[in-house]
C-alpha cells in the first residue's frame, strides 16, 4: 500500500461562473482528466446526455444532481464534489452564477481557500464577472485563479487571452485582490485543465491542476492570535474521571500549548491551560483547525459560547457591531428587527440599528441605505446585541469574524454577516 | 513542527466538530447505526469527541431483519464495550402492525420500508436529530446535502429550500415536530473513510474482509444466497471469494469479488476500482433520481 496517501493536505475551492461559462463541464473535466470518475457515473451520464437529446456526453450532468436541475440544466444548489491527485485531496463547492443565486455563491464561497472564476473567452470581463469577483473579495478567499475559457471558440488567440487578462486588471484594483493567477483553457477539449495545451504553446504557466496542487494552504493558521470558542463542557460522572472538566471545542487561530496563560472571554477570567487532551492521549501543543479538549488549572466559571484567548491580541468584547451582511431570504432584512444571531459557538439576540450602505453588485458603488434589506442584497449594517460578542474582524479571522442571522420566527438562515 | 493537519485530521477534527455541535444543540439525539464501515466511523468519532463521556446518545439501529448474521455480532460487540445505550428499530414489527406492506417479487427489498420504521422509531423516542454516517460523494443527491439537514413534521427532505449552511455555523433550530438528520462524514470519500480506519485500527466487521461464500449473479451483480432471496429459474448458486463493499440490508447489498484480506488490501483495491460503492446498491438503480425521492421521503 502507497502510505503517502495518508499524508496528503486538504483544499477546498469554489468554482464562480454561469452554466454558459462552462462552469460544470470544468467540474467534469478536471473529475474526468483525474480520473475521479467511475465507469458506472460515467454510463449514467452517457445515458442521461442521450436521453437529453445530447450528441457529446454532457460532463455537467456529473455535478447537477436534483431532478429539477437536470431538467432545467442549471444549478440550483451547492453542489459538493471530491477527487484527490497523489498530492492533495480537494473539496469543491460547485455553486450557480446566476444572480438569484447570489445566497448559494456566498454559501460556498465561505469556506473556500481558493476561488475559480471563469470567464467566456467569447465575452470578456463581465458584470457578472465582476459581481463573481466581488464575492470572492467580500469572504476573503485567499487565492483567485481567472480561467478564461473556451479558447477553442477564439482560435486559441494569445492576444484574446492578454485583452482579458488586462481587463481583469481593473477588477484586481477596484477590489485589492491579493493573489490572482490567469490560465487559458478550455474546459471541453481539456486545453490546461489537467493536461498543457498543445494548441497554445505561447502559454508558459502552470495548468489549473498544477496551480490546485500547488497553491499553498497555511492562511488558515494565524500563529498569533489564539482562539479557542468553548463549544461543550466534559464533566464525566465517574470514579476514573472525578475531578475531569474539560472544555471541548476547535481551536479558531493559533497556536495552543500546555502551560500558556489565557484569558476566558467575555468575563475576562484569567487561568492557565494544565493539559490538552484528543481522546485518551495528551499534547504539548496544539493548533488551528484541530479539535481538542483542554483542561485548565483553576475551577473558573466557563461555558458554552465562551472564548479562551491567549493574554496578548485579545479580540473585542462588544455589543455595538458593524458588519457587511449578505441578505439570503425573501422575507426582508428591517430596521429595528430582531434577529437571532449566532457567532462562534455562541448565541444571542440583535436588534438591526442601521443600514448604513447598500452595495450595488453590479457596479460596486456604495449607494445610501435604505431601511430593508432584499434577498441577495449585499449591505453594511450595525447591529447590538443582547449579550457581548467576543470577534475579531472576517479580515483578520474567517471564523472568529463570521456570524449567520437566524430569523425568529421560521428559525431559517436569513443572513451572513462578516464583521468590519 | 509544522503546523499542517493531514487531510485525515482536517476531517476528523471537522467531524468532531459537529458532533459536539449535535450534543451541545439538541435535546435528544441518536445515532444511526447499520453496522456498516461509515456508521463505524461515526461512532468511533463520537467515542473520541467526548471521551472519557460516554457517548451522550443512543446507537439506533434500523434492523430489516435481513442483515448479515456478522453485522449484527459486530453490533453488539461494540455496544458492549462502549457502554452505549442500543435502540432497534424493527421494520418486521412494522410489517407486522400492517404500517408497511412487504415487496413481492425477485426484487423484493425491504430497503425502502426502513424509511416508516426509521420515522416511527424517531417518534416513538422523540429524536430531534439523528446523526447518520451518509457521505455527499456517495450519490447525487447526497452531493447536496447539508452537515445539519432539516426535516419537516413529515420527516421529508425539501432539496431546493435548504437552509444555507456557512463558515461552520450549524443552524439546529426547528419547531416542535421538526427533526434534523446530521452528517458528520459530509466530507469524507470512501478513501478517507477506509484510510481512517486503517490509521485508527478500528476493527471491522468480518464480511468487509474476503471470504468464501454462496452467491449468485443477477443483472451483473453478486448476490448472497441467503432465505430472504428468491432465486429467478435461471439464476445459479455457485461459491465464490467475495466481500462487501458497502453494507446494506442483504437484498440490495451486491457483493465484490475480492481477496482483500487486510485494510492495506482493501485501500489498494479501492485505489484500483473504476466502479462506485454504490454502483453494486440495487436500491439506487431503481431510477436516475432512486436516491432523492427516498430521501425526499425520509430515507438516510
Amino acid at each position: 500500500m502507497d502510505k503517502g496517501y495518508l499524508d496528503m493536505e486538504l483544499l477546498r475551492f469554489t468554482t464562480a461562473g454561469s452554466v454558459d461559462d462552462g462552469k460544470s463541464t470544468l467540474i467534469g473535466r478536471l473529475l474526468y482528466d483525474s480520473k475521479s470518475i467511475f465507469e458506472d457515473q460515467l454510463e449514467a451520464v452517457e445515458t442521461a446526455s442521450k436521453r437529453g437529446g445530447n450528441e457529446e456526453v454532457n460532463l455537467a450532468l456529473l455535478t447537477d444532481g436534483l431532478r429539477s436541475e437536470r431538467e432545467q440544466g442549471i444549478t440550483i444548489d451547492v453542489a459538493y464534489r471530491y477527487f484527490a491527485t497523489p498530492k492533495r485531496k480537494f473539496i469543491i463547492a460547485d455553486t450557480p452564477g446566476h444572480i438569484q443565486y447570489t445566497r448559494n455563491m456566498v454559501t460556498g464561497a465561505s469556506t473556500a481557500d481558493l476561488a475559480i472564476i471563469l470567464i467566456d473567452a467569447r465575452n470578456g470581463v463581465l458584470e457578472q464577472t465582476l459581481r463573481h469577483s466581488y464575492i470572492a473579495s467580500l469572504l476573503k478567499i485567499p487565492h483567485i485563479v481567472v480561467c478564461i475559457n473556451k479558447m477553442d471558440l477564439m482560435d486559441f488567440s494569445e492576444s484574446t487571452y492578454e485583452l482579458i487578462k488586462q481587463k481583469y486588471h481593473e477588477v484586481i484594483e477596484k477590489l485589492q485582490l491579493p493573489d490572482v493567477k490567469f490560465i487559458p483553457i478550455s474546459a471541453k477539449l481539456g486545453d490546461n485543465v489537467v493536461t498543457a495545451s498543445a494548441n497554445m504553446p505561447w502559454y508558459k504557466g502552470c495548468t489549473l491542476m498544477e496551480l490546485l496542487e500547488n497553491t499553498p494552504i497555511d492562511h488558515k493558521l494565524n500563529t498569533e492570535m489564539m482562539r479557542f470558542p468553548v463549544q461543550y463542557v466534559i464533566r464525566p460522572i465517574s470514579d476514573k474521571f472525578h475531578d475531569f472538566r474539560g472544555y471541548a471545542g476547535r481551536l479558531s487561530g493559533g497556536i495552543l500549548k500546555k502551560g500558556d496563560a489565557v484569558t476566558v472571554l467575555p468575563s475576562g477570567l484569567r487561568s492557565t491551560v494544565a493539559a490538552i487532551n484528543q481522546c485518551d492521549k495528551e499534547l504539548d501543543d496544539s493548533f488551528t483547525p484541530d479539535s481538542i479538549t483542554v483542561q485548565l488549572t483553576d475551577d473558573i466559571d466557563v461555558s458554552r459560547g465562551d472564548m479562551i484567548v491567549g493574554d496578548s491580541d485579545q479580540p473585542v468584547v462588544s455589543q455595538d457591531i458593524t458588519m457587511m451582511v449578505c441578505w439570503f431570504n425573501e422575507r426582508p432584512l428591517l430596521l429595528r428587527n430582531k434577529y437571532i444571531i449566532m457567532h462562534t459557538t455562541r448565541e444571542t439576540v440583535g436588534i438591526v440599528k442601521s443600514i448604513n450602505t447598500l452595495v450595488n453588485i453590479n457596479t460596486l458603488e456604495a449607494e445610501t441605505g435604505g431601511d430593508s434589506l432584499k434577498m441577495n442584497d449585499i449591505a453594511s449594517i450595525t447591529i447590538k446585541t443582547a449579550q457581548p460578542l467576543v470577534f475579531d474582524s472576517y479580515k483578520q479571522n474567517r471564523t472568529t469574524g463570521s456570524l449567520i442571522f437566524v430569523d425568529p420566527d421560521t428559525f431559517e438562515t436569513v443572513g451572513a454577516g462578516m464583521i468590519s | 513542527m509544522t503546523y499542517k493537519l493531514t487531510h485525515l485530521k482536517e476531517l476528523e477534527a471537522e467531524s468532531i466538530y459537529v458532533l459536539r455541535e449535535v450534543a451541545a444543540q439538541f435535546e435528544r439525539p441518536a445515532l444511526l447505526f447499520s453496522g456498516g464501515k461509515d456508521s463505524i466511523v461515526v461512532t468511533h468519532l463520537a467515542y473520541k469527541a467526548f471521551y472519557p463521556l460516554r457517548i451522550p446518545f443512543p446507537l439506533v439501529h434500523i434492523d430489516t431483519g435481513h442483515n448479515f448474521v456478522e453485522t449484527i455480532e459486530y453490533r453488539d460487540a461494540l455496544v458492549e464495550k462502549l457502554g452505549a445505550t442500543l435502540i432497534v428499530g424493527s421494520v418486521q414489527e412494522s410489517i407486522d402492525t400492517g404500517r408497511v406492506k412487504e415487496e413481492t417479487g425477485y426484487y423484493a427489498s425491504r430497503n425502502k420500508l426502513q424509511t416508516v420504521t426509521l420515522l416511527d422509531t424517531i417518534e416513538k423516542h422523540k429524536f430531534d436529530a439523528c446523526i447518520g454516517g451518509a457521505r455527499r460523494d456517495e450519490e447525487k443527491a447526497r452531493a447536496k446535502e447539508r452537515f445539519f439537514s432539516h426535516r419537516d413534521e413529515f420527516g421529508q427532505w425539501n432539496p431546493k429550500n435548504q437552509r444555507p449552511e456557512l463558515w461552520n455555523i450549524f443552524n439546529g433550530k426547528k419547531n416542535m415536530g421538526e427533526h434534523f438528520r446530521v452528517f458528520p462524514i459530509s466530507n469524507w470519500t470512501e478513501m478517507d473513510v477506509w484510510q481512517y480506519i486503517y490509521q485508527e485500527n478500528i476493527p471491522m466487521p468480518s464480511i468487509y474482509y474476503t471470504h468464501e461464500r454462496e452467491v449468485f449473479l443477477r443483472d451483473g451483480q453478486w448476490l448472497a444466497n441467503e432465505a430472504c432471496m428468491t432465486l429467478k429459474p435461471d439464476e445459479k448458486v455457485v461459491t465464490k471469494q467475495v466481500r462487501c463493499r458497502t453494507i446494506g440490508d442483504i437484498s440490495c447489498t451486491g457483493l465484490t469479488l475480492s481477496k482483500a484480506n487486510s485494510l492495506e488490501d482493501i485501500i489498494d483495491e479501492i485505489a484500483a476500482t473504476r466502479v462506485t460503492e454504490r454502483g453494486g446498491r440495487a436500491d439506487d438503480k431503481r431510477s436516475e433520481t432512486a436516491m432523492e425521492d427516498r430521501k425526499i421521503a425520509g430515507y438516510f
